[in-house]
């Protein structure tokens, strides 16, 4: 479970880091903001917005979860946070889906 | 139960093919007993180590479908899906033939991380009073019962990413180290356990702590060592 | 690259993703709040317009992905990529720099 959520964490980290600059570009350009918001208005964009939420709070909690395991003193609990982690951004994906 | 088992062993050395053996099955078997039945009764060219047989020495430890194991330990009900088998040397080491793996590396390694006690007592001093209730000596007790088997190195993911890196057990030996008050080398070792090769690289997967039949947490001494290295690092002692 | 400077990258990357820890929280529970019966660009910029409060924490949050992403890219370039050594250190800084400059126009894009 751990391997998996730390490739997750790792795919979700590069995928933003692509991300970040395309979204500063874009709300650089404030002038053109509802513009921009009637086109992310298709289905397509919407979907990939969500899989940017998604992949937003997926790469917090497994962060979350590495900087526990460094900082906080733990022993057997610490198993359960990788769980806790993915079920962190299923909610977070969840509300985000539900709110559009 | 069937009454026998479709075993794939790896033959060779890095390059090399895997071999299928049918082995009797039998109660209360280990993967151990079903690579020593294939050298004595099928194929004596098969190399593999072993020792003890008992879970004590780690010699025997290899990767039984794709996980390292001592093969020992690993009874073939727990492992052997419709009784199938597959066992290979150990991952992230050099092999040397079938079921050998080149274990100097790790050890290397274990040097490297400054792993060796280092006192400043002659046999005409007095012993150092060391509490066994300390913090620090239960942070060591918690880890020092390694034997050194592989298994975690083999099943470390930035081992195999990153060749450089010191490995779980290394670092787990440097933390017991850490925490013992009697050594007199901490500065270097603090040093040898730090950057990129080092503790630094781990990315907390926890395939160490979740392998290891001693049922240690490389991981919890890592994160030590990490804490312990940003403390110097800020003190400037680094 | 001496072990110190490995080290307090190591410490930057682990203090940027605290503060990125509670940025993110916000910035995820304000999209999802927005974003609750449409959105349109002149609810966004109402928010952020002329709002000290907003550009402050926008700007902190910028410096911080600023720092965390490229050492971050950094070990999966050497571990995914085999790139490692000075070339590699350089472009993140580059990267860095990029980040945070589109980074300060967005946020002065939404407050001006």
């Amino acid at each position: 479970m751990s391997r998996t959520l730390a490739l997750a964490h790792r795919l979700s980290g590069i995928a933003l880091a692509i991300f970040l600059p395309a979204h500063f570009w874009v709300l650089s350009r404030a002038l053109e903001l509802d513009a921009f918001l009637a086109w992310s208005e298709q289905p397509a964009v919407k979907a990939a917005e969500w899989g940017l939420v998604t992949l937003l709070a997926l790469h917090l909690a497994g962060g979350v979860r590495v900087l526990m395991l460094e900082f906080l003193p733990w022993r057997e609990w610490a198993k359960g946070l990788a769980a806790l982690a993915a079920g962190f951004a299923v909610a977070a994906g969840l509300a985000f889906a539900l709110a559009l | 139960m069937s009454a026998t088992l479709q075993v794939r062993v790896w033959r060779g050395g890095a390059r090399g093919a895997y071999r299928e053996y049918e082995v009797p099955r039998r109660e209360s078997q280990t993967v151990l007993d079903v690579v020593t039945h294939i050298q004595r009764a099928i194929d004596p060219t098969l190399a593999y180590r072993y020792a003890c047989r008992v879970g004590m020495c780690g010699s025997c430890a290899m990767t039984v479908n794709g996980a390292p194991r001592w093969t020992c330990r690993t009874h073939v009900d727990k492992v052997a899906r419709d009784g199938r088998l597959a066992i290979a040397p150990l991952r992230n080491l050099p092999v040397i033939r079938d079921l050998v793996a080149d274990m100097r590396e790790f050890f290397d390694k274990w040097a490297r991380a400054q792993g060796q006690f280092k006192g400043a007592r002659t046999r005409a001093d007095d012993f150092e009073r060391i509490s066994p209730d300390s913090e620090a000596r239960r942070r060591a007790d918690a880890a020092i019962e390694c034997i050194g088997c592989g298994v975690c190195y083999a099943a470390c993911d930035v081992v195999a990413a990153n060749p450089g890196y010191l490995g779980p057990a290394a670092l787990n030996r440097a933390w017991t180290l850490v925490n013992d008050a009697r050594d007199t080398a901490q500065g270097a070792r603090l040093r040898a356990v730090a950057g990129d090769r080092a503790s630094l690289a781990c990315h907390t997967h926890m395939s160490c702590t979740e392998r290891c039949p001693k049922a240690l947490s490389p991981t919890a001494g890592i994160a030590g060592l990490k804490r312990a290295i940003s403390r110097a690092a800020l003190q400037g002692k680094l | 690259m001496s072990r110190r400077t490995e080290t307090l990258l190591w410490m930057a990357q682990r203090a940027s993703a605290a503060v990125l820890a509670l940025c993110v929280l916000v910035h995820l529970a304000t999209i999802i709040y927005a974003v609750q019966g449409g959105l349109t660009g002149a609810e966004i910029l109402a928010r952020t317009r002329g709002n000290t409060a907003w550009f402050a924490f926008y700007a902190v949050f910028v410096l911080a992905v600023a720092v965390h992403a490229p050492i971050g890219l950094r070990v999966v370039l050497a571990e995914w990529f085999g790139w490692r050594g000075r070339a590699r250190d350089f472009a993140l800084i580059a990267f860095a720099v990029v980040l945070a400059g589109m980074g300060f126009q967005a946020v002065r894009g939404v407050y001006a």
